[in-house]
């Protein structure tokens, strides 16, 4: 579904990401884990063209989406996306948030996408919250909410970018038990996280990153119990 | 000290009338203006360090130099040049309109860069263009944050649309200067004249506060 080849990333003379090749097949949950710095953001960033990319391909389906001549806002329309600090729309109420991409992008009809936000909002759990602005939320209500906008746009793959990193603990919960529905559903996802416990219980694969390099990728279990690679094992004992 | 209220009631018509051109003036500053503003404060913007150079230097230029040169300038030289004779009320609006643009464009482009880089790669990111995301998500809250310093440049420009006078555009203040030099009375034209301006921009004032609490969300 997702093919990264050699992807290069440079902001000036500092190279973020050197060389990443990976393959995300339909409907896996890849959890991404390293230290800050290690280019895992920028990573989740390039898959939707979020950050221009230095050399290597990215072909989503089959689509090189480096190439110039494809429609960049086509893909990043089937491509949901949800941010640290949920990048929510502080001017426009929970439901207009939502139906925004459906109306203007999709061109869907009003009435279908009112219908669709709530139905969405019911599933994380927020339809109450249709009319109220973001600002009069919790950071977890937010986040469900950012969820809720994302998926609003029917997206194929979902990439999030330490959805949780942001919150207080105790709304931490909330949006992991969202996230693990979406998960349970066969939603692709391509998650960034410092939540060791998601990555265990959700992901299929775990890659690790570190210094702009995918050091190590293997099944939960393997990667978290048997890390094979020196910088995994130190990275692991000092979250653990 | 006597206060000759009757020289007041003579010239109240004249008051009355310069007092709607002066407004009449200062809402063509500020419409005009706003438009021409927007577009030098995106023109600024623009990443093409050339052809953004040019909206830099008409804000360099209209800001780095008094208005009152300005109106002399565009009175005297730019109007006649293109129609022939002079037009007191046109220069006197244009020179208003391209005074006003050049701080309203600074005004904009600070609006529009205050705003979160995230607003714009949320947007982005559920596939709307850079037009749409512009549109729908960065420029009604950059607008709603540009309310106050807008109301402070607005106030400007009523009040420096008195520099008219001197080109005897028959504004507000040209005819305080007519009542003052036909009684040599100063208090009574220019308090007059004070009290008018300072009507104007109360209820500027408070139109913009009701317009700032009307866009309040939460």
């Amino acid at each position: 579904m997702i093919k990264v080849q050699a992807l290069r990333k440079s902001f000036g003379a500092n190279e973020v990401l050197k060389d990443i090749n990976v393959t995300i097949k339909p409907q896996e949950v890849v959890v991404v884990i390293g230290p800050s710095g290690s280019g895992k953001s920028t990573f989740l960033r390039c898959i939707n063209l979020l950050e221009t990319i230095t050399a290597g391909h990215i072909l989503i389906e089959g689509k090189d989406i480096t190439d110039k001549q494809t429609d960049i806002n086509k893909i990043r329309a089937e491509v949901g996306m949800v941010f640290q600090h949920f990048n929510l729309f502080p001017h426009k109420t929970v439901l207009e948030n939502i139906v925004l991409a459906p109306l203007k992008v999709k061109k869907v009809d009003k009435d279908q996408a009112r219908e669709k936000a709530l139905s969405l909002l019911k599933k994380v759990g927020l339809e109450e919250k249709a009319n109220v602005y973001p600002d009069s939320l919790s950071g977890g209500q937010k986040q469900r909410v950012a969820i809720a906008r994302a998926l609003a746009m029917e997206p194929k793959i979902m990439l999030f970018d330490e959805p949780t990193s942001a919150l207080d603990p105790e709304m931490v919960g909330e949006v992991l038990e969202v996230m693990k529905q979406l998960a349970r559903e066969g939603m692709t996802m391509v998650v960034v996280t410092h939540e060791m416990g998601f990555a265990r219980e959700v992901g299929d694969r775990v890659l690790f990153m570190d210094g702009g390099y995918i050091v190590e990728e293997n099944i939960p279990k393997h990667l978290f119990e048997s890390p094979q690679q020196e910088r995994t094992k130190a990275f692991l004992s000092k979250v653990l | 000290m006597d206060f000759r209220f009757d020289i007041i009631m003579e010239y109240a018509p004249y008051l009355l009338k310069g007092t709607l051109i002066t407004i009449g003036l200062s809402l063509a500053g500020i419409v005009i203006g706003t438009i021409l503003g927007l577009f030098i404060g995106l023109g600024k913007m623009m990443r093409n360090k050339y052809l953004a150079f040019p909206f830099t230097v008409y804000i360099t230029v209209f800001r780095g130099t008094p208005l009152l040169v300005q109106v002399l300038l565009i009175h005297f030289g730019v109007v006649p040049f293109f129609i022939g004779e002079t037009h007191a009320v046109a220069a006197t609006i244009i020179a208003l309109s391209l005074n006003a643009a050049a701080y309203i464009a600074e005004i904009f482009r600070a609006g529009i860069a205050s705003i979160d880089r995230g607003q714009m790669e949320g947007a982005r990111s559920l596939g709307l263009s850079h037009v749409q995301s512009m549109r729908h998500i960065i420029l009604p809250q950059a607008f709603k944050r540009m309310i106050p310093p807008l109301g402070n440049e607005f106030i400007v420009l009523i009040k420096d649309s008195s520099l008219a006078s001197v080109i005897a555009a028959p504004e507000l203040m040209y005819w305080g200067r007519a009542m003052s030099s036909q009684y040599f009375r100063t208090w009574e034209p220019y308090l007059t004249a004070a009290v008018i301006y300072l009507i104007l921009t109360l209820l500027l004032s408070i139109l913009l506060h009701s317009l700032e609490r009307r866009l309040a969300t939460e």
